[in-house]
């Protein structure tokens, strides 16, 4: 009686987990595999920055396509652009790397200032003070003549 | 009154929550020495609802509940996310999974007479969670916002429309009033995930609290002394939930669930059918005709539900052996035999759906790269009817249009739309009214269709074929350009879902200046439908 017992509960627990297994394989490869997406975001066109002066940030607004879940959407996003000499140029991703919130150019100070956590950055991108853990991040950028082309955005090490 | 554990967590736990004793009390409860494997149903039902919920939970975080998004999210869920078809399949089957097990529970406690004095007011709890269970289904339903979701609940609300006195106050619900719509659908979906699962649980709980208060029904005849809930009948009901379990994960991982194409009301070639569990009402709908036919789809149905309720009190008699109970027994049997014959019958009398599955196509289709004159011939070859008599292995009224390429030139067929019995002697085809254009675009599709693309003329959604005849009628081909056919003034329009959206489509179509500034091409004023039509297909055309 005693052996039939626990065969009894050997079994109750053995199917237990091997069905809480095959629930929950499929169930956290569901939420945190990354999605099979089908298309690569290319460069886009964010403007002539042939009137842009050297060595003085400017902000650019453009339209890009992005893939976000079910949706393919176009969207406004920015870019702070800096002209480092007339063949060379430098785009930055508009977030502060700290925490994300967007910083702006004070013109006084020469440096870019995140209002949120006082992290200050250099035109290049280079923390200066507060808590940022890294340089700026930056788009991978590709002039055509004046014509400024957008890649990827690529963290500094 | 604190029980002991002999362990210094479990006693803890127990003298403050007590937590620990009521485990205790629910697996070590009384219950007959005759209960057994018969018993395992209402533990089955139970877990095939917990599958539902955690199935349901997971969809939803990759699911938008709006017509405009949810066909999307749910072609995301099925091609893009690893285990999202499984997933979706785990939920689809499990609601047939549900229903047959509900039923059989049903159906058991019948046969062992266990609904008798005292336990009526559980049957009749059961009954209601039968009928939530069918509900889920009802509004589940519509939710993937396909062809077979939209014409089926196209069905639905318009039988809940009919119900005489009800009708308007079902149909306002619903927010059917003006057909289905966003509001119909937000209904549906708000039914479905907010109303009907805490209705659920609360049902279950009081459920499982009347089987607790007067015991589980003994077998006729027995009187022998009680034994323990746990571990006999727990192994028996989780052996019972594995091998449920084990159908259920096979289906899903082998039988992938369809996802056909985008709810289209305009596609009059769709033939809507309810999910196998409705099959017999469908059936029953065929019997009555004109005003008789509220009997089949209102009066029965609600017949037969008044008298699944009322059966503790039809039947008062106190015997529950089966061999005592020869009418009921003839009941189940009745209904067995009549749910199956309907069933098979309505199977039957339905022709194989030509619906496509979305989610086995990767990239473009064939017809996505036909040219817009082709695109709206298509339309026309189907508005004209023409496959009636020129289909595949027809022979009798026309020759089979599909069974080789067309050997005539586009001016010869055109010549022949227009009177045919001058190019064939004798030819019962009725002359084709149309503008030239109509007739080019019919012609150029004509010419299009060979042994080798029978499928493409099936394939080809409403929406597109009628969004190509509105780009022909407005001449946006004079100015762009798609699958290399039309001029060069504009952009070409091929892979223009990467660079615009919806929303700049249909604003641009409103006030282009506003978009492009500079621009030549004139605003565009056209009804919503048609807006949806034109953007719809806009966005399909694949990329050069």
């Amino acid at each position: 009686m005693t052996d039939r017992r626990s065969f009894q509960q050997i079994v109750i627990a053995a199917m237990g987990a091997v069905m809480s297994g095959a629930m929950a394989i499929p169930a956290v490869a569901y939420l945190f595999a990354t999605p099979k997406s089908r298309r690569k975001a290319g460069w886009v066109e964010a403007g002539d920055i042939g009137q842009v002066p050297l060595n003085t940030p400017e902000e650019v607004v453009f339209r890009r396509t992005r893939v976000d879940g079910w949706k393919t959407s176009n969207e406004r996003a920015s870019a702070w652009v800096i002209r480092t000499s007339p063949t060379e140029v430098i785009a930055l991703a508009p977030q502060c790397t700290h925490l994300g919130c967007a910083y702006h150019w004070a013109e006084d100070k020469k440096e870019f200032a995140c209002p949120c956590h006082t992290s200050a950055f250099s035109m290049d991108g280079k923390v200066l003070s507060g808590p940022a853990p890294r340089s700026l991040d930056r788009y991978e950028v590709k002039l055509e003549g004046s014509k400024l082309l957008l890649g990827e955005v690529r963290r500094d090490a | 009154m604190t029980r002991s554990y002999g362990h210094p967590v479990l006693n803890w736990l127990e003298d403050r929550t007590g937590l620990p004793g009521l485990v205790e009390d629910f697996l070590m409860e009384d219950i007959p020495a005759s209960s057994g494997w018969h018993q395992v149903f209402g533990s089955v039902a139970l877990f095939s609802f917990l599958i539902q919920m955690v199935t349901g939970i997971l969809l939803s975080m990759n699911y938008a509940p709006t017509p405009g998004e949810a066909w999307n999210s749910v072609r995301y869920i099925m091609t893009e996310l690893t285990g999202g078809a499984m997933m979706r399949g785990l939920h689809h089957w499990g609601a047939s999974v549900m229903i047959i097990v509900v039923v059989l529970h049903m159906v058991q406690v019948f046969i062992w007479g266990s609904y008798k004095k005292p336990r009526e007011g559980t049957w009749v709890v059961g009954v209601f969670l039968l009928l939530l269970t069918m509900l889920y289904g009802l509004t589940g339903y519509l939710l993937p916002w396909d062809n077979r979701a939209y014409w089926g609940t196209v069905v639905a609300t318009q039988i809940g429309a009919s119900i005489p006195g009800a009708g308007e106050w079902v149909t306002r619900l619903l927010a059917a009033e003006n057909g289905i719509g966003v509001a119909t659908f937000a209904r549906f979906y708000a039914i479905h995930v907010l109303v009907l699962p805490p209705a659920t649980l609360l049902l279950i709980a009081f459920h499982v609290f009347l089987v607790r208060r007067h015991g589980v029904a003994p077998a006729p005849g027995d009187n022998l002394p009680k034994k323990k809930f746990y571990p006999e009948q727990v192994f028996k009901d989780t052996v019972a939930i594995f091998i449920v379990f084990a159908i259920l994960f096979t289906l899903a991982a082998t039988v992938r669930v369809p996802l056909e194409r985008l709810a289209d009301p305009t596609d009059n070639s769709y033939i809507p059918r309810p999910d196998w569990y409705f099959l017999f009402l469908f059936q029953t709908l065929k019997f009555f005709e004109g005003p008789a036919e509220i009997v089949g789809s209102v009066i029965l149905p609600n017949i037969a539900i008044v008298a699944l309720i009322l059966a503790p009190w039809l039947d008062r008699s106190p015997a529950k052996r089966a061999r005592q109970r020869g009418f009921a027994m003839g009941i189940v049997a009745v209904a067995a035999l009549g749910w199956t014959g309907l069933t098979v019958a309505a199977v039957r009398s339905t022709p194989p759906t030509k619906a496509v599955d979305v989610t086995t196509i990767s990239g473009p289709e064939p017809w996505q790269f036909l040219t817009p004159v082709e695109l709206a011939g298509a339309g026309l070859y189907k508005k004209e009817n023409c496959m009636q008599c020129h289909g595949k292995g027809s022979t009798q009224f026309g020759p089979d249009l599909l069974a080789k390429g067309q050997t005539k030139t586009a001016a010869e067929l055109i010549a022949h739309f227009r009177n045919p019995m001058a190019k064939v002697p004798g030819s019962t085809m009725p002359p084709i009214n149309m503008t030239t254009a109509e007739l080019n675009s019919l012609a150029s599709f004509v010419l299009k269709l060979s042994p080798k693309n029978v499928a493409l003329l099936e394939s080809i959604p409403a929406y597109a074929s009628d969004a190509a005849q509105i780009y022909q009628k407005n001449q946006c081909g004079a100015c762009h350009m798609v699958n290399s056919v039309g001029q060069k003034l504009g952009p070409a329009l091929n892979g223009l879902a990467e660079r615009r959206d919806r929303n700049w489509i249909v604003d641009h179509f409103a006030n282009p200046q506003k978009l492009s500034p500079g621009t030549t091409m004139p605003p565009y004023k056209f009804t919503p439908k048609d807006m949806d039509r034109i953007t719809n297909w806009l966005l399909e055309i694949p990329s050069a």
